[in-house]
């Protein structure tokens, strides 16, 4: 269980899912699994809010109520060489309002594959830094509605991301601080005509692309053993605030900061791993108020290498 | 067993450290600089790579050069004007004078000095006046179309006329509210250019190239005859309209009005005196819309808590449920007294005698049946009919289903190559029928007052919001048989589109899990009814 499972971009009212949720699952942390072996398991996760941010303005909406969102996710990290992993991840996610009439939607949601790479690293005053460097895609698997926020399990734009990552360690010390670029495809959907802040005649929705950032520190006795806390950010460049009392859309601008806490830990020597963290958000636009929960069990091996079979 | 951690920042550390690897690092310090470098640059290109533009069904709309050119038109039957020139309009001066030569003047060197934004609007309004400001009503209608939050006492704020830029913003241009001001906007159109076909066959200006022929027609050219011009006719009448429908978008419209002179001007098919009168004659039309307007009932459609009350009483003691809000907290229902709006085709009267019979009793089998169906939508659907839902809710922020017909009428219009004031004609029979389409049945949902089935099963989830008034009849179901029978007439060729649309529009709302069967194909048959009555409307107004 190398990988540390950031299940920490999980945002789980998925209105909130800007760029895909669950991107980025061990793409913000600065570990990894070595050559050949791998890693993989299964995270389930809720949240709720029941405040949510209209353009700037704090509101609730008793047509709403709570807005709970509750997921299922395989994972799993593969170490193709020394400096470098693919990982990959597939949530299944339900949502569902606890006022009002709108029907709950659930389904799998979009596939993330990403390549992370170690660049190179030194050691500095005592300390060991690290840079690395992870791309990563993201393509919807399912025909899920985009266009029926904020009970929409995501937003089903295809994603390229980019992401930076210096890590440093200093005895049980550590921290980690990531920003990425995510370049969003533009979406359809199933109207042919939609306001912004003008009327748009077409079935296409332009994306703003999406810029995010994450510091986590705390305390890491070994990649198995870690206790932290962590503050992220993300906003969409561009993107229109929903009007007064109407429901959001996918390309809103949208902003969300969160702060959580997390930890990991091994069971004994079976390749057993647990992992869960809390987040809450605390800052946001045109996205729900969320406070999430998850856990996570994850199982790592060593792939063998071909050997000759004789019959 | 477990593997030993790999944790690279630390082994490449130590790694550099050992002499005898000197030349590993090397190497795999060139490798690292060059995914660095890599990574430096993605990260660079990635904002700028495939820009992100949107290529929108009317921006690609031609410049309008119609089959017939409908110069007649000036004998055509008007709607509201007891005359076609009921709104007088001085004889033009002479095209000799030193004036209008002036004016000549003026787009030559206007056309002289030509810019890439004057090309874009040109471009833009070449496609056609009529069409452009059906579409700028259409964009006014979802911007307004916004249900006002509530007071911190549960009650709701009502839109006011006076004050329209206070929240909550004056309109709320719900469907009936829309249907309303697409009728007049649309109707007021078609009479002015029917005044202004008239004049212009009356004073005879020739274009403004055959005076000067330094002057190039940049658009193409319909009809000899410039003054008053149809254009600006158009949009003086559109304006006038649009500024009593959305009041607080005055400095919108007179941009946008702006724009369109702006263009026409350049055109070379119109002089500043072609375009001044035609903008005070669509005006003066537009005024006598305007007063009947004011006197049409619309204002008191809210109703009064007194006639929630009474509404729900009459259900009640008919032994029915009464329709409830669905909504927290309540909020009063949409229009009851719209149904008394003075419409175009049907008097009041007609509207109570068309009245269909009360829809299945909520103690009946039938009724039964037709909510144990709904239920059925509401727990199994598929991509499919979720996508019919999601097409043709029309729902809050949106143009409103009236809107989304115009919207298609539009796009079929522009293939049919229709004059300006037929264009006109179209649309204002088009939304006659659906502005009646919407009194009557608004008539009958508050003459029957019925519950929605979430109100009734709240087991019953609905794919799209369910709209707070009552089911009986379907709106999109009246609305959608109105306007495809009518463009059925216009656009012949295309009436088994508009049929087969219209029954989508209408079964959405029963896969949407918000409306009956019953609702769906009565109101159907009522859409269908009006729109007749527009086409019987158009087989005697002179144009066909």
């Amino acid at each position: 269980m190398k990988p540390y499972f950031k299940f920490v971009l999980i945002s789980a009212s998925m209105w909130i899912s800007i760029w895909n949720p669950l991107h980025g699952q061990t793409e913000t942390d600065g570990l990894w699994m070595p050559k050949r072996n791998f890693c993989g398991g299964l995270i389930a996760g809720a949240s709720s809010w029941t405040h949510y941010w209209e353009g700037t303005l704090h509101r609730n909406n008793q047509n709403i109520g709570t807005l709970s969102s509750s997921f299922l996710m395989a994972m799993g990290n593969y170490g193709v060489g020394e400096n470098t992993n693919i990982i990959f991840s597939l949530p299944y996610i339900s949502n569902k309002a606890s006022a009002g009439t709108l029907a709950p939607q659930q389904g799998l949601q979009d596939l993330n594959l990403s390549v992370k790479q170690y660049l190179g690293g030194r050691n500095w005053k005592g300390s060991t830094v690290g840079l690395t460097a992870v791309g990563g895609v993201s393509t919807p698997l399912s025909n899920y509605v985009a266009d029926f926020l904020p009970l929409a399990i995501g937003v089903r734009s295809r994603t390229l991301s980019l992401r930076l990552l210096g890590d440093l360690q200093r005895g049980k010390f550590f921290a980690t601080a990531s920003a990425a670029y995510v370049r969003r495809a533009s979406i359809e959907i199933d109207r042919t005509a939609y306001y912004t802040t003008e009327m748009v005649y077409s079935n296409q929705v332009i994306m703003p692309d999406v810029f995010t950032w994450m510091v986590r520190t705390g305390y890491r006795k070994d990649p198995d053993h870690i206790v932290e806390f962590f503050v992220d950010r993300m906003n969409t460049l561009g993107g229109f605030d929903m009007r007064r009392n109407d429901m959001p859309f996918p390309s809103n601008n949208m902003e969300q900061t969160r702060i959580g806490l997390g930890a990991k830990w091994a069971l004994g020597k079976q390749g057993l791993s647990f992992m869960g963290n809390v987040s809450r958000v605390v800052a946001g636009r045109n996205m729900g108020q969320a406070s999430a929960a998850m856990a996570g069990l994850v199982w790592q091996f060593a792939v063998p290498r071909k050997t000759k079979t004789y019959n | 067993m477990k593997p030993m951690h790999n944790f690279p920042s630390t082994q490449s550390a130590l790694k550099a450290l050992t002499k005898n690897n000197l030349r590993s690092k090397r190497k795999l310090f060139h490798m690292r600089n060059t995914i660095l470098m890599a990574a430096f640059a993605a990260l660079i290109l990635l904002p700028t790579a495939c820009k992100k533009e949107l290529e929108q069904e009317n921006m690609q709309f031609p410049a309008l050069e119609p089959l017939r050119s409908d110069t007649g038109a000036g004998t055509w039957k008007t709607i509201l004007l007891s005359r076609p020139d009921q709104i007088p309009v001085a004889a033009p001066v002479a095209v000799t004078s030193p004036d209008y030569r002036l004016e000549l003047q003026e787009i030559v060197s206007r056309q002289e000095r030509m810019e890439e934004t004057d090309e874009d609007n040109l471009k833009y309004w070449a496609a056609g006046t009529v069409l452009r400001w059906n579409e700028i009503m259409r964009e006014l209608v979802a911007k307004y179309n916004l249900p006002p939050y509530q007071n911190p006492d549960g009650s709701y704020p009502f839109p006011d006329a006076n004050n329209p830029l206070a929240y909550p913003y004056f309109p709320f241009a719900n469907p009936p509210y829309a249907a309303r001001a697409y009728a007049y906007a649309s109707a007021a159109v078609y009479d002015a250019l029917v005044a202004a076909a008239h004049y212009r066959s009356l004073y005879r200006r020739p274009l403004p190239s055959r005076t000067n022929p330094k002057i190039k027609h940049l658009i193409p050219v319909t009809g000899d005859w410039t003054y008053p011009s149809d254009d600006l006719t158009a949009a003086g009448a559109s304006v006038a309209i649009l500024s009593l429908m959305f009041p607080g978008e005055q400095d919108y419209l007179q941009r946008r009005l702006n724009a369109c002179r702006d263009a026409i001007l350049l055109s070379g098919t119109c002089s500043r005196s072609d375009a001044a009168a035609g903008e005070a004659l669509g005006r003066g039309v537009a005024a006598v819309f305007i007063a009947r307007a004011r006197t049409d009932r619309a204002g008191a459609s809210a109703g009064t808590p007194a006639l929630w009350q009474q509404l729900e009483q009459k259900a009640i003691q008919a032994g029915e449920t009464p329709w409830k809000s669905l909504e927290t907290p309540p909020r009063p229902p949409m229009l009851p007294a719209f149904g008394k709006v003075k419409g175009f085709l049907l008097d009041s009267l007609e509207v109570v005698n068309n009245r269909p019979p009360a829809p299945p009793s909520v103690h009946s089998e039938q009724f039964r049946k037709e909510l144990a169906e709904v239920l059925q939508y509401s727990l199994n659907p598929t991509r499919e009919r979720v996508a019919i839902v999601h097409f043709w809710a029309d729902g809050a922020g949106t143009y409103t289903p009236p809107g989304h017909w115009n919207a298609i009428a539009c796009s079929d219009f522009v293939k049919e190559r229709f004059s300006e004031v037929r264009w006109a004609r179209n649309l204002a029979l088009l939304n006659m029928a659906m502005f009646d389409a919407a009194i009557c049945c608004w008539d009958a949902k508050y003459a029957y007052f019925n519950p929605r089935p979430s109100q009734v099963d709240a087991a019953i989830k609905t794919h799209t919001g369910v709209p707070n008034f009552p089911a009986f009849t379907s709106g999109h179901s009246t609305f959608s048989g109105a306007a495809a029978t009518f463009l059925a007439h216009v656009v012949p060729s295309r009436a088994g589109s508009y049929k087969s649309m219209a029954s989508e529009a209408s079964v959405s709302r029963l896969y949407g899990a918000i409306h009956y069967r019953s609702d769906i194909e009565v109101g159907m048959n009522m859409g269908n009814m009006l729109g007749g009555m527009a086409v019987q409307r158009a087989l005697t107004d002179g144009a066909e």
